[in-house]
């Protein structure tokens, strides 16, 4: 294909919070953090489903997804949400998992396609650095 | 992004799109977005196809609930029965290049009744807005989208042009002294067709209409003695609205539909069409004169005894007589 003549086109992420609980606290920094890194963050924001976040990432045409969710369910609810976007011909977009998730569950997690997962101490830094791995690393 | 195993061809994309694969017409957009030979091919492609969208503005300050009513105004458009699509359009960071675009956030239920949303930052490059949104919008048109909403924020010049490219301009204002006289400052007042009172739940909102109908009173004034009365249409109405009610919605989708419903009926729209059509070739032209001045700019020599006006003319000179650069 044609490479990008006028610029390259910034990075779009579609970032939301999954399920009922919460605030929105934590993703409006990691919102900021991406865009400080150059990034396009269509942020959704709270009480998002399976749903709303693959309309996002369709009509956005997003390059990864960033999905914050706090209530223990993440090992049912990721792989939902992967098989969602893999059923809305979507699966080459990463997913990247944020919130308390223990260090045993990470392994399975990934197993079922997430691209990544963001704990709680995580610095800005390393989280630009694993959107951009996983957007780098993305496959047809 | 590039660089995925799965990229089509702008034509096959068209197609896809046409025949309703929205993850095709996200795709193009992202093309058209990005400039280049591909968004040239998918102009050359979509342009035919358009012309039956009718296209609606919506600009005013920030926080005056453009989202909000934006969202429940394609809501309702979609429960009878029509395809709108929406481009949310929201300022980059100049610094970084990044953008926060959170229209969506107010646009809940206009996701859930299967309205095409798509946000767009207007990213660093001079224009660049000027240039990507007629683009985007002609892809939505082609693709049988209809209305097409184009939410920009009403205070720099290019949002407010591009806004006022539509065929309806609405222009959103809240109860309150401050945001009519900001409007008329902002040049919001000349390019409205239709002016919104929003958050009409507040206390205010008919003072912000007696506001706004003494300014339309003012202009009528002094564009009838500027002589600009010949293209004058009828005078904007102004719409109260509760948009995270609901309240006064309808009302305003009356409205924007007379609006179309009068440009059709006279020269109007075809009027709107032709000025937004030689605003997007001066866009385009500019940005091609930016570039070549940009390439010349290299030769200027700041100790050969010019003055900066004469470098300017010798170069001008040089790019203007010679054959077009391309
Ligand atoms: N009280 C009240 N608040 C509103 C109304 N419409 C929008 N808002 C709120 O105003 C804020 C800004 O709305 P938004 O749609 O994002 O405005 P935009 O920046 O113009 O797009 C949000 O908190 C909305 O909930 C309204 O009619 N009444
Ligand atoms: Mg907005």
């Amino acid at each position: 294909m044609d490479g990008p003549e006028e610029g390259a086109t910034p990075i779009r992420v579609v970032l939301a919070k999954l399920g009922l609980d919460g605030h929105d606290r934590g993703l409006k920094v990691v919102a900021r953090i991406l865009r400080d890194a150059g990034m396009e963050v269509v942020y959704l924001g709270l009480r998002q489903t399976t749903a709303t976040i693959v309309d996002a990432v369709e009509q956005e045409d997003a390059d990864v997804v960033g999905i914050s969710m706090h209530n223990a369910g993440h090992l049912t609810l990721a792989p939902l949400i992967v098989a969602a976007l893999v059923a809305a011909g979507l699966g080459n977009v990463p997913v990247v998992i944020g919130g308390v998730v223990p260090d045993e569950d990470v392994g399975e997690l990934e197993a079922a396609g997430v691209g990544a997962v963001i704990g709680p101490g995580t610095s800005a830094t390393e989280v630009v650095a694993s959107v951009r791995r996983v957007v780098d690393g993305r496959h047809g | 992004m590039a660089g995925t195993g799965e990229e089509r061809k702008p034509a096959e994309l068209l197609a896809a799109a046409r025949g309703g694969q929205r993850r095709a017409v996200a795709r193009l957009l992202t093309l058209v977005e990005r400039g280049g030979g591909a968004a040239e091919a998918i102009a050359a492609a979509t342009h035919p196809l358009t012309g039956a969208a009718h296209i609606v503005g919506i600009t005013g300050a920030p926080g005056t609930g453009k989202s909000t009513l934006t969202g429940a105004l394609t809501t309702l458009l979609a429960a009878e029965g029509r395809r709108p699509a929406v481009v949310a359009v929201d300022p980059s960071s100049p610094l970084t290049g990044g953008a926060i675009l959170g229209d969506r956030v107010r646009m809940e239920a206009a996701t859930g009744a299967g309205v095409f949303i798509r946000s767009m930052a207007t990213r660093g490059h001079a224009g660049g807005l000027a240039l990507a949104v007629p683009g985007v919008v002609r892809v939505l048109d082609a693709c049988g989208f209809d209305p097409v909403l184009v939410e920009t924020v009403g205070v720099g010049q290019i949002e407010v042009d591009v806004a006022a490219a539509a065929d309806t301009a609405v222009v959103v204002v809240t109860p309150g002294w401050g945001d009519a006289i900001q409007a008329n400052k902002a040049g919001l007042l000349e390019v409205a067709d239709l002016f919104v009172v929003n958050k009409a739940d507040r206390p205010g909102a008919s003072d912000a209409r007696r506001d706004l109908d003494l300014m339309l009173d003012l202009s009528e004034v002094s564009g009838a003695a500027a002589g600009t009365g010949a293209d004058a249409e009828s005078r904007p109405a102004i719409i109260e609205t509760t948009a995270t009610e609901g309240e006064g919605v309808q009302d305003l989708l009356r409205a924007v539909d007379a609006h179309h419903r009068a440009l059709k009926a006279g020269p109007g729209l075809q009027a709107r069409r032709d000025r937004r059509f030689v605003a997007e070739v001066r866009a385009r032209l500019e940005h091609v004169l930016i570039q070549a001045a940009d390439d010349v700019l290299v030769d200027v020599d700041s100790r050969s005894g010019a003055t900066p006006v004469e470098a300017a003319r010798h170069l001008a000179d040089r790019f203007l007589d010679t054959d077009t650069p391309r």
